[in-house]
């Protein structure tokens, strides 16, 4: 969702990187692009200017002078500042006995009816009983909308066809909502612009005579620099409580949830990604300062693969390639680890490596052909699996196949990746961890230039090339041992 | 004002005179052109959401060009304003209409753009205009969107084709389309539901649908309009790129322009989408629309919000 402005922060700091040392003034141009990807991000310009400046104050001076690493030490600061700009987690919505109410406002269009269904069936799940409330009576067809969506998800709507007063819709259905021992009664609100005064009054009229316990402004995840406006608009008008950020599935970058935040001050409680009514996420700023930089969801990673990743497994695998082994059964390990982490794409998007992979693998199934890969190599000997380039005739391969329900011709393939995967394995079996990372870099902008999508083996040398004064040099210096020869 | 601080105004006049270019001299008031100036520049270029390369371009050039010189913010608002008024001017007539037969015009969009509405004002001008309009709901996802239309269609006094919730759209389309030609309407104008530009196959089905009109009636839909909500950001320029390579759109719909948003995204689609504004919404009532005028809108851009 982010990708984009992931992608204009992974270029400016691919320019910082593999400089040697880090001066002010390259770092400055770096920190330019960074500037320049907030913006076209749509955060607010005032938001960016702050932002670098701290940036600029943290990074230049003395801790560049030290530093070993320049371009991760700027990456952090970077990550830790929009983290910090996106402010703390908070996904609850602090709820406590008997009726909580809850408003929802923002623009036209910005997504409230349908984040109120989103927001009642999250509720429903968690098995508190939710109620909705149209008070939405300037749009012809909101409050239909509403009661459709109620109706689809099984929670009650309390409207009212005929009423002009939505403080006393409200009230109403606060009266209903107590009678019926609903726990969380949602309002859905009107959609306004923050300048129009007579819809702003009756915004904090509601407020002040329905007394909702909290308030959301729920923010169209495109906004552009208006965003720093309307918010100012409606954090003056009502007390806010939270902000939500819809249409968060597209390619919108999602600027605006920086603008918004340093405007109100209030947390990011959940996030729109999809228009199905159960497409309502937590918001998690470190998630989202990670895929923001490029680094991938690196926490989210760590965690998972912390519950499924047999830790013994890794010690031998590791020992064996330290040796250099790696055989076929290594290989079937490794892969089945990787999809034990959940669906290949997600796993390279939580590693920051989709950039142009995601692209790279659109409308092949990854999943299905591990599958196919397994069942390859389950139909080995164990002795095919530790030597299959040498073991592996015509006849064994047929029978492969046949066990494996596959082609020939893709027991061959599978043969020839892991033998090209082997050889980098060997490779970096004499290598430290950071040496590994960067040759697993290295391959994947490899395998990007690469359109058959293969690993390319090594090129071998051709040997020396002699040139013809050298040849003829050589071919002297036969001559003169072959006489040297029948001499003796 | 007291004698000593006169003079130290006066002072202060004179040390920033000894800065400035000797063809400035003359001039009485004005600013020097230096980091900060140019930095307030680029605010007001990037706030009105016109994008941040032509924003750094206009401020590089009047960095090289004006560096060190005395100048009116003003006049270099005033050269830009008519580069953007030579770069958005376009044709009067705002709807290509049919040569006989009815119109056709599609409206699309990302979701919450306001589509439903600005047909409906597109409905009330037409038929002020006394011309006899057929609307196509053809949003047969959101729920209640055909009632939306429906009771818009009731104000206004319009025919309307509508289709059962979940139904095919292409189908609405093709029978509203139908029923214009059986009328004998002069205009046609077809909603759609609102989808992202990243939603594949969302977009195959708009492009479905355009592709049903034009079975009908070759040249229709004469206009396919896209509906841009003045507070987008850059991503409008994705949007008009991706809904223009499903349908071919004319040209946009700015809602919204009556908040504080800019909408100067349009001035970045015009420059690499090349799709030009036709009107703009200004409000919520059907006779909210105006057809959009370049020099209007190039002031407006960088009028201060209040």
């Amino acid at each position: 969702m982010f990708d984009s402005l992931q992608e204009n922060l992974s270029s400016a700091f691919r320019s910082l990187a593999g400089r040697g040392k880090l001066t002010e003034a390259n770092m400055r141009e770096g920190l330019e692009q960074v500037q320049t990807a907030l913006l076209e991000a749509d955060v607010s310009f005032k938001v960016v200017r702050e932002f670098m400046q701290r940036i600029t104050e943290q990074a230049v001076g003395e801790r560049v002078l030290k530093s070993l690493k320049p371009n991760e030490m700027v990456m952090g600061i970077v990550h830790q500042e929009l983290i910090r700009l996106m402010g703390e987690t908070d996904s609850e919505l602090n709820l406590h006995s008997g009726l909580n109410i809850l408003m929802l406002c923002g623009l036209q269009g910005s997504g409230k009816t349908t984040t109120c269904a989103k927001l009642a069936r999250l509720l429903k799940k968690r098995s508190v009983k939710p109620m909705l409330a149209a008070a939405d009576l300037q749009r012809p067809a909101a409050i239909e909308q509403l009661r459709v969506l109620g109706e689809q998800i099984g929670v009650p709507v309390y409207t009212d066809f005929d009423s002009k007063d939505p403080v006393k819709v409200c009230r109403a259905a606060v009266t209903e909502a107590k009678s019926k021992d609903v726990d969380v009664l949602i309002l859905d609100t009107a959609g306004r612009l923050a300048i129009d005064q007579e819809l702003m009054t009756e915004l904090s009229n509601i407020d002040k005579q329905v007394e909702p316990d909290q308030v959301y402004l729920v923010v169209d995840g495109m906004t552009g620099q208006d965003a720093v406006n309307s918010a100012q608009g409606f954090n003056d008008a009502l007390e806010l409580n939270g902000v939500i950020m819809t249409k968060l599935d597209g390619d919108a970058r999602g600027g605006a949830i920086l603008s918004v935040r340093e405007v109100t001050g209030v947390p990011v409680k959940f996030i729109g990604t999809g228009e199905k009514i159960d497409e309502l996420d937590d918001f998690s700023p470190e998630r989202m300062a990670g895929r923001i930089l490029g680094q991938g969801d690196i926490v989210g990673l760590f965690k998972k693969a912390q519950e499924e990743f047999d830790q013994e497994e890794a010690v031998r695998a590791e020992e064996r390639l330290r040796k250099g082994e790696f055989t076929l059964d290594d290989f079937r390990k490794q892969m089945s680890q990787v999809t034990k982490l959940g669906p290949m794409q997600k796993v390279m998007g939580m590693l920051g490596l989709d950039g142009g992979m995601q692209e790279m693998l659109d409308g092949v199934d990854t999943e299905k052909d591990m599958r196919r890969m397994f069942g390859i190599i389950d139909s080995m000997t164990p002795e095919e699996k530790r030597n299959p380039k040498q073991a592996i005739d015509q006849s064994r391969r047929r029978r492969i196949a046949e066990g494996a329900g596959v082609a020939p011709s893709e027991v061959k393939g599978l043969i020839e990746q892991y033998d090209t995967l082997a050889s980098v394995m060997k490779q970096m079996s004499g290598m430290g961890m950071r040496d590994r990372m960067r040759m697993a870099r290295q391959m994947q902008t490899d395998a990007m230039a690469n359109p058959a999508g293969q690993l390319a083996k090594k090129k071998q040398g051709t040997g020396k090339r002699l040139s013809p004064k050298e040849k003829a040099r050589l071919k002297k210096q036969r001559a003169k041992e072959r006489r040297r020869a029948k001499r003796k | 004002m007291g004698l000593f601080d006169k003079l130290k105004k006066g002072l202060a006049k004179t040390t920033q005179l000894l800065k400035t270019d000797v063809r400035d001299i003359f001039k009485s008031e004005g600013r020097l052109v230096d980091d900060e100036l140019l930095d307030e520049l680029l605010e007001l270029l990037v706030k009105t959401d016109m994008g941040i390369q032509s924003a750094q371009q206009v401020v590089s050039r009047v960095r090289t060009e004006r560096r060190g010189r005395v100048v009116q913010m003003d006049d270099i608002l005033a050269d830009f304003k008519e580069e953007l008024r030579s770069l958005l001017a376009q044709p009067e007539e705002p709807i290509r209409f049919a040569a006989s037969g009815p119109t056709v015009i599609m409206v699309a969009g990302v979701n919450g753009t306001g589509k439903t509405t600005s047909i409906a004002k597109l409905a009330h001008m037409f038929t002020a205009e006394g011309k006899k309009v057929v609307l196509g709901a053809a949003d047969t996802f959101r729920a209640a969107a055909v009632n939306q239309l429906t009771i818009w269609a009731e104000r206004l006094g319009v025919e309307i084709v509508t289709g059962e919730a979940g139904s095919d759209p292409a189908s609405v389309a093709h029978r509203a389309v139908a029923t214009a030609l059986e009328q004998g309407a002069d205009v046609c104008i077809v909603d759609t539901a609102g989808r992202l530009q990243t939603q594949q196959n969302l977009m195959k089905e708009l492009t479905k649908i355009h592709r049903v009109i034009r079975n009908q009636i070759p040249e229709a839909p004469h206009e396919a309009l896209l509906v841009l909500d003045a507070t987008t950001g850059q991503n409008g320029i994705s949007q008009a790129s991706h809904f223009t390579e499903a349908i071919d759109c004319t040209g946009i719909v700015l809602a919204k322009l009556d908040g504080t948003a800019k909408g100067g995204v349009v001035v970045a689609i015009r420059q690499t989408v090349g799709l030009p504004v036709k009107y703009i919404g200004l409000g919520e009532k059907p006779e909210d629309l105006a057809l959009f005028v370049p020099d209007e809108f190039v002031e407006a851009l960088f009028e201060e919000v209040a």
